[in-house]
């Protein structure tokens, strides 16, 4: 199981991915925009993206999680 | 001269507004977003108004309600500083059908100069050197391509519409220009503030190019003068970090062909007010080309004030009540240089927002702090990440530069990330410290 967090407060632009999904290293699970900059948010290992604790407009503080990828 | 002027916009800019407003005599009136109540502009103008969430879309860029606000204040002229509805032919015309005075160029000035490939075709006519690149709006990828190929990589791709280096990279290949054109087409439907720049323009790319602008005022009597350059090639993603009047890289010859290009650019739209003409310098080749025009008030224009010894604001609401600018007995003259304090990580240069826990600005001979907030603010991710601008002004460059070490020591930033210990990593490059470097710089900086 790996956690992705987010790095800093920004408001959730895009949520690419879905629960159930398989995911390769480096793919996209969500699109952060922050001070008018968008940063995507990848996965760090190959797996299934089991919870996505994120929707669209949400605002995340630095820390919140943002989704589980079981291996 | 109008009695009060409404400030459609945010932070240090809309602080910076309200202090000329204000020492002229004129009422000055705020609007701000909820997220925005506590910040010192909120405080230091005249009277403020809450114009609706922190999402720009909901505050500042809804004409509706900006217009709202000066109707119930009684505001008689409208300065929209830079960014928002700076560069909006609606908000500028719909401010002067409200029977105010729009404080910037004629709406047809802004829209013919937003429109950065009507802009270009537009320059070239009026004699104005630009780069190879498309005359027209690029649709589709694949039209991207073919206009790549004929005009040679690397090639520059970026929105017709859009400002602030967003949308905008360099593709050195097929490859690299499907992805380009797509980020750049995704921008421009994003960012757009009228929703109407959706074009995406390609344009070559010269290497190791410094990034030099012209200060132009339009005046009330018609003529249009060049107040000096700027370098503004210390950039990130694009977009700027540090400016520096006069620029090192330009021969005195290059300076004059550039100052009298910008006064034709001006000219060829009847320009009235301060505005920005943009050009790429190649300095080996000691040529330029223009890049874009900017109808409106430039972040970085302090330096130009440090040196010239004019208040560009003042003389922007001089221009809008038809009244002369009078000229300056003793310009300054000397070295200015900025340094845009953002609140960003300083290797990455990722954004940073967070509450301010200790601000102190550095003050002195030759120090200048324009900033947005103060200690208990909260810098929220709703909005660009500039900080503050701290500019330094000297005799020489080298005196400029041993001010901005001791302002920048000086300068304390705690709980947001930000930029400062960048700022002096800067000065100790030997490049920047030399005065000879490029665009590049900083992507040099922090590759190894």
């Amino acid at each position: 199981m790996a956690e992705v967090r987010a790095e800093m407060v920004a408001n959730v632009w895009k949520v690419v991915a879905q629960e159930g999904d398989t995911v390769d290293e480096g793919d996209t699970l969500v699109i952060l925009e922050s001070m008018k900059m968008e940063i995507p948010v990848l996965a760090e290992e190959p797996g299934v993206v089991a919870q996505l604790k994120v929707a669209e407009g949400d605002v995340v503080q630095e820390g919140d999680l943002i989704a589980v990828i079981d291996e | 001269m109008f009695e009060s002027v409404l400030v459609a916009n945010r932070g240090e800019i809309a602080r910076r507004i309200i202090r000329t407003v204000r020492q002229m005599g004129l009422r000055a009136i705020a609007v701000h977003s909820e997220a925005d109540a506590g910040l010192p502009f909120v405080r230091e103008a005249d009277e403020a108004v809450p114009i609706g969430p922190a999402h720009p879309a909901q505050s500042y860029l809804d004409i509706g309600k900006v217009l709202d606000a000066a109707r119930r204040t009684g505001a008689r002229a409208v300065h929209p500083g830079y960014g928002f509805l700076s560069e909006s032919p609606a908000f500028a015309r719909a401010v002067v059908e409200a029977g105010l005075t729009w404080i910037g160029p004629a709406p047809e000035a802004i829209e013919r100069m937003g429109d950065k490939i009507n802009a270009r075709n537009l320059m070239q006519e009026a004699g104005v050197p630009v780069a190879a690149g498309t005359r027209e709006p690029v649709a589709g990828a694949g039209r991207a391509a073919e206009a790549a190929a004929a005009i040679g990589y690397p090639v520059m791709v970026k929105t017709a519409g859009g400002g602030g280096g967003i949308g905008m990279s360099v593709a050195r290949d097929e490859a690299g220009l499907v992805k380009a054109y797509e980020a750049a087409a995704r921008a421009a439907a994003r960012f757009a503030g009228d929703g109407d720049g959706a074009g995406v323009l390609l344009e070559r790319y010269i290497e190791r190019a410094r990034h030099v602008e012209v200060q132009i005022l339009g005046l009330a009597d018609g003529t249009v003068v060049a107040l000096g350059e700027r370098d503004c090639s210390v950039q990130r993603r694009h977009q700027k970090v540090v400016e520096e009047s006069p620029s090192p890289g330009l021969t005195p010859e290059l300076r004059e062909r550039m100052l009298a290009a910008a006064v034709r650019a001006g000219e060829a739209v009847g320009y009235r007010g301060a505005g920005t003409v943009e050009c790429l310098v190649d300095t080996e080749a000691q040529d330029f080309v223009f890049l874009e025009m900017n109808t409106r008030l430039q972040v970085e224009h302090p330096v130009t004030e440090l040196v010239t010894g004019h208040d560009l604001v003042r003389a922007q609401l001089l221009i809008a009540a038809g009244e002369a600018v009078p000229p300056v007995a003793e310009p300054p003259g000397g070295h200015a240089i900025e340094f845009r304090v953002y609140a960003e990580d300083p290797k990455r240069f990722l954004p940073g927002p967070g509450r301010i826990e200790v601000w102190k600005e550095p003050e002195g001979e030759g120090v200048r702090v324009d900033s947005g907030y103060e200690a208990g603010n909260t810098v929220t991710p709703f909005y660009d990440p500039l900080l503050a601008k701290l500019c330094v002004h000297g005799p020489t460059r080298e005196a400029a530069l041993a001010r901005a070490r001791e302002a920048l020591a000086a300068f304390v930033i705690e709980g947001p990330k930000n930029n400062l210990p960048f700022c002096a990593e800067l000065l100790d490059r030997p490049e920047f410290a030399g005065g000879d470097y490029d665009t590049g710089l900083v992507e040099r900086m922090r590759s190894r």
